[in-house]
C-alpha cells in the first residue's frame, strides 16, 4: 500500500506512558485513546495530526507497557505507518496484531513536517521535502501475511473458516 | 544428539511439535497460563468475542486479575474489573481473583502455583517475564495476542537469541536483586536486549532467595528483553513444592548451546543502585545518588517487582522505631493478601504505621500513576517499582528514582535519597 502525510517527530525510547499515559486506561474506546495519544510527549499533538501523518521517531519506540492501547491510539489518530530506527518488541507485534503498519529505518533525516510517501510493500520511503529514499528494513513473511489478512483476529476467523480447529 | 538448546529453546520445542528450533523462527506455542488483567482482558475480551470461537481452550488455563484499579477508583475502571467479572462467570474461568483474594498479578501466580517451572506462559502485562524466576518462559503481549490464546491455547512467537548472564560472588548488605538488575541495565541499557531471552546464572543466586530471582526476571523488560529466565534448583524446588497443585519440569541448557553474548559481573564491587528519572537505565552506585542530596516527596515500596515478603522484612528492618521525614509520605503495598496478613503477623505492618507509613491493599496503583500515590507537579518519589518515565507517577514534571525497599525506607526517614547505613 502507497500511504503519503507529514511527518510528527519524537526521539529515542518514547515509552507506551508517552504514547497513552495510565491515567487514561480506565477507558479503552478509541475516542479516549485518540484524545490522548502522545500526551506525554506533545501535549497538543492529538489538535494537530491529521489523517494520513505518519509518526516518526529514533530508537526503541514503544518500550514500556505491554498495553495495546498505545498502537490503537495511534491508529485511531489516522496514523496509517510508525517509522523508528528500532521499536520495543511487545508494541512491534501489538501493532501488526491490530493492523497498525511499522516499518523499521533510519530516521535520521525526517523531520518534523516532512511529507513522506511511503510504500509498505516495497518499504520504499520518500522524503518529497528533501528529495531523498530510504530503505525500510524487509517485514518478516509470517508479519506481512498477518497485516494482509487484517491482523491477527481476522486471522484467526480465516483459520476457524477453514478448519483448522 | 540435535544441536545443543538453551533452557528457553527447549521450553519452546516442548510446547511445539517441532523436533528442534533455531531462535529466528517464528513457532506457534502452546500456551500453559494466559494471563489478563482490568486494563488489559476487556479488549482482550472483546477480541476474543469477535473471533466467535464461543468457548474458552481451557478454562483451568486463564487467569485473570483485577490488580491496577482495584478496588475501584472510579467508575470506568469499576466497568473494566465488570468485564472480567462477567467473562469470568460465563465460562467459569478457575483463576479469577475477586478483590480481596487478588494481589498484584505477578506477585499472585507464583504465590498460588498457578505458573511453575517448565511452563510456556503469555501474558497482556509487560511483567509477565517475572515467572522466569521459576524457569518457566514467560512473555508479555498484547491484549489481541491473549484473545488468540484464550481461542486456541497457542500463540505465534518469535524464538529469541539469548544473552547470558552471570553475576559471581557474595552480594554486600543491603545488595538485592534490584541492585543487580538496575546495573544490568545500566550496562546494557533499555534496548540492550530487545527482542532477546536474559538467563541469569552464576554463584551470587545461591546466596540470594527467590523473591530476589523474580525481582530481576521482572525487570528483565527494562532491557527490552522478551523474557529473564533462571535454570531452576533447590531453591526453586523449596519455593514450588507445597504450592503446585499439577506436575512441572527442570529445563537446563545444553552443554554447549549457543549464546548471543555472554555477560560477567563481579557482584562483590556492585553497591545500591538508583536509577534516576526518566530511564531505568540511568542507574547510578546510592552513594553518588545521596551525595546529590536530592529531596523527596514519596517513597513506595510495593508493586510485581518488589512487594514480596522479604522485601516488607527488609523495609521494617530499616523503619523499626523511626519516623519518616516531616511533610513527606511513605507508602506500603504487600503485593498479595497472604503477603499482608504475613506481614501483619510478623509486627511489620505496625512498624510502618508507627514509623508514619499509610499501607494499602494489594494494588499496582501508584506504579503507573493508576491511583494511590500520585505526584503533583514538580514532585519526587523514590519507589522499590519498575519504571521511571516521564510522568510515570503522576503529573509530567513528577521524577521516579527507582531503588530497593532499604533504599526507599532509609530515604523516606531522612526525606531525601539515601542509603541504609545512613539511618542505622
Amino acid at each position: 500500500m502507497i500511504f503519503s502525510g507529514k511527518v510528527f517527530k519524537f526521539g529515542d525510547n518514547i515509552d507506551t506512558d508517552a504514547i497513552i499515559p495510565a491515567r487514561y486506561l480506565n477507558d479503552s474506546s478509541e475516542e479516549n485513546l485518540r484524545k490522548h495519544c502522545m500526551e506525554d510527549a506533545d501535549e497538543s499533538f492529538s489538535t494537530k495530526v491529521s489523517k494520513g501523518d505518519f509518526i516518526v521517531a529514533g530508537n526503541n519506540f514503544g518500550c514500556g507497557s505491554s498495553r495495546e492501547h498505545a498502537p490503537i491510539a495511534i491508529k485511531a489518530s489516522g496514523v496509517p505507518v510508525v517509522i523508528a530506527k528500532s521499536f520495543a518488541r511487545i508494541f512491534y507485534r501489538n501493532s501488526f496484531n491490530i493492523g497498525l503498519f511499522i516499518l523499521e529505518a533510519d530516521t535520521g533525516g525526517m523531520d518534523n513536517g516532512d511529507i513522506l510517501e511511503i510504500n509498505t510493500d516495497t518499504g520504499e520511503i520518500k522524503n518529497k521535502t528533501k528529495n531523498t529514499v530510504v530503505k525500510a528494513k524487509p517485514i518478516p513473511k509470517f508479519m506481512s501475511e498477518l497485516v494482509n489478512a487484517g491482523g491477527l483476529i481476522a486471522y484467526a476467523k480465516k483459520k476457524i473458516k477453514e478448519g483448522k480447529k | 544428539m540435535g544441536r545443543p538448546l538453551t533452557i528457553t529453546e527447549k521450553i519452546i520445542q516442548n510446547h511445539t511439535d517441532l523436533s528442534t528450533v533455531l531462535p529466528g523462527d517464528i513457532v506457534n506455542a502452546r500456551v500453559d497460563i494466559a494471563l489478563g488483567n482490568d486494563i488489559t482482558a476487556p479488549i482482550a475480551i472483546k477480541e476474543f468475542e469477535a473471533i466467535g470461537i464461543g468457548e474458552v481452550f481451557d478454562r483451568k488455563k486463564i487467569a485473570l486479575v483485577p490488580d491496577h484499579f482495584v478496588p475501584n477508583k472510579d467508575i470506568l475502571s469499576a466497568r473494566q474489573a465488570k468485564v472480567l467479572r462477567e467473562f469470568a462467570k460465563k465460562h467459569d474461568i478457575e483463576n479469577y481473583f475477586e478483590c480481596g483474594e487478588a494481589g498484584v498479578e505477578h506477585a499472585l501466580l507464583p504465590e498460588k502455583g498457578i505458573v511453575l517451572p517448565g511452563d510456556l506462559v503469555v501474558g497482556a502485562d509487560s511483567h509477565t517475564c517475572t515467572y522466569g524466576a521459576l524457569g518457566a518462559f514467560a512473555t508479555g503481549v498484547g491484549s489481541t495476542d491473549l484473545a488468540y490464546a484464550f481461542a486456541f491455547g497457542e500463540l505465534w512467537l518469535k524464538v529469541p537469541e539469548t544473552i547470558k548472564v552471570i553475576f559471581n560472588g557474595k552480594p554486600k548488605k543491603w545488595v538485592s536483586g534490584k541492585d543487580l538488575v538496575l546495573y544490568l541495565i545500566g550496562k546494557i541499557g533499555v534496548e540492550g536486549a530487545n527482542y532477546m531471552a536474559l538467563e541469569f546464572t552464576g554463584s551470587t543466586f545461591k546466596h540470594l532467595g527467590m523473591s530476589d530471582r523474580f525481582t530481576i526476571s521482572n525487570m528483565a523488560i527494562e532491557a527490552g528483553a522478551k523474557s529473564g529466565i533462571f535454570e531452576p534448583d533447590e531453591i526453586t524446588e523449596d519455593y514450588v513444592k507445597g504450592r503446585a497443585k499439577r506436575d512441572y519440569i527442570f529445563y537446563k541448557s545444553d552443554e554447549g548451546a549457543e549464546y548471543a553474548k555472554i555477560l560477567n559481573f563481579d557482584t562483590e564491587s556492585i553497591n545500591p543502585q538508583v536509577a534516576f528519572p526518566h530511564l531505568p537505565e540511568n542507574s547510578v552506585d546510592i552513594n553518588e545518588a545521596s551525595a546529590k542530596n536530592i529531596k523527596i516527596d514519596q517513597s513506595v515500596i510495593g508493586s510485581c517487582t518488589n512487594g514480596r515478603i522479604e522485601d516488607l522484612r527488609i523495609a521494617a528492618e530499616i523503619l523499626k522505631g523511626k519516623k519518616i521525614a516531616k511533610y513527606s509520605r511513605l507508602i506500603v503495598i504487600p503485593a498479595t493478601p497472604d503477603i499482608y496478613r504475613m506481614a501483619e503477623k510478623e509486627g511489620l505492618i505496625d512498624i510502618f504505621m508507627d514509623a508514619g507509613a499509610v499501607v494499602s491493599t494489594p494494588t499496582c496503583g501508584p506504579c503507573l500513576g493508576g491511583y494511590m500515590g500520585i505526584l503533583a507537579d514538580g514532585e519526587k518519589s523514590i519507589s522499590s517499582t519498575n519504571r521511571n518515565f516521564k510522568g510515570r507517577m503522576g503529573d509530567v514534571t513528577s521524577e521516579v528514582y527507582l531503588a530497593n525497599p532499604a533504599v526507599c525506607a532509609a530515604s523516606a526517614i531522612l526525606g531525601k535519597i539515601a542509603g541504609p547505613d545512613e539511618v542505622a
